[in-house]
């Protein structure tokens, strides 16, 4: 019987690789944007088993609350349901396979033949030492943080509007 | 099964490969987003990795922050594009896209 905490990684992990496979191969849209919920829920597992607790809260509440949100409404908002079926083509997937199998191995072997220097600590909440790092030392990108999301806001607003013309705007 | 760093990256070398092989070949442009999404999960996913079992420090975290916000920003303005494309040519595959080539 292995330990829980191996097990738990082990579900996560099948959890986040299973939706990814799906979102890399499904044919139908809709069902890549929905697989793309586990990827999100194993990855945010993932944090909390690294003592980034107050970051799988976060990856919960953006990603899954804002960003996948945001993709099913665009999904929607441009294909005809009729066309659903196969409505994620792909095109290239032996060149596509045998190129990313080239990176998997590349990467495999730069992880399992360097010496990290591991330095292994007990997991612990971490949430006061972010909240202390990013009003301390990391104070001016968290406000360059804010003031980029806000200028994404209004462009994004500015991109997808419909361009109305009022009539005293036409003259 | 002791879980060490070399797991972690596996997961993320995998989600790597796998969110590059949507974006390489998926010819709807909110299908190559979605690979897009992948990647900047899986990059994440190492920062977290690395700050927990080689760093002290909790810089990996906010360089995950950081990802986070600007993977938001980045999926708001892609998809308003998407949808200006849709408007003006009644279709979002990348291979429909073509009026520079010429």
């Amino acid at each position: 019987m292995p330990p829980i905490s191996s097990l738990l990684f082990l579900v996560l992990a099948g959890l986040a690789l299973g939706s990814a496979g799906i979102v890399a191969f499904s044919r139908n849209i809709i069902h890549s944007a929905l697989a793309l919920l586990g990827t999100f829920l194993g990855v945010a597992g993932m944090y909390v088993t690294l003592s980034a607790d107050f970051l799988g809260a976060t990856q919960v509440l953006v990603y899954v609350g804002g960003t996948l949100t945001l993709i099913l409404f665009a999904v929607m908002l441009t294909a005809r349901i009729e066309d659903m079926k196969v409505s994620n083509p792909s095109q290239g997937l032996g060149p596509g396979i045998g190129l990313v199998a080239v990176v998997l191995l590349l990467l495999g072997k730069v992880a399992t033949t360097t010496a990290w220097a591991i330095n292994v600590r007990p997991t612990n909440p971490s949430t006061a030492k972010l909240g202390h790092a990013f009003l301390s030392s990391y104070l001016l990108p968290f406000e360059v943080g804010s003031v980029v999301l806000l200028a994404a806001m209004v462009g994004a607003v500015v991109l997808a509007r419909r361009a109305v013309k009022r009539e005293w705007e036409k003259e | 099964m002791e879980i060490g760093l070399v797991h972690y990256l596996s997961v993320a070398a995998v989600l790597f490969g796998l969110g590059l092989l949507t974006v390489m070949t998926r010819k709807n442009s909110v299908g190559i987003l979605l690979g897009v999404e992948l990647i900047l999960n899986a990059a994440a996913l190492n920062f977290i990795a690395f700050e927990h079992f080689v760093a002290n420090d909790v810089a990996g975290q906010v360089f995950t922050v950081f990802i986070i916000v600007l993977a938001a920003a980045e999926a708001a303005i892609a998809l308003a594009i998407v949808l200006t494309v849709y408007r003006n040519y009644r279709s979002i595959m990348a291979d429909r896209l073509t009026t520079l080539r010429n």
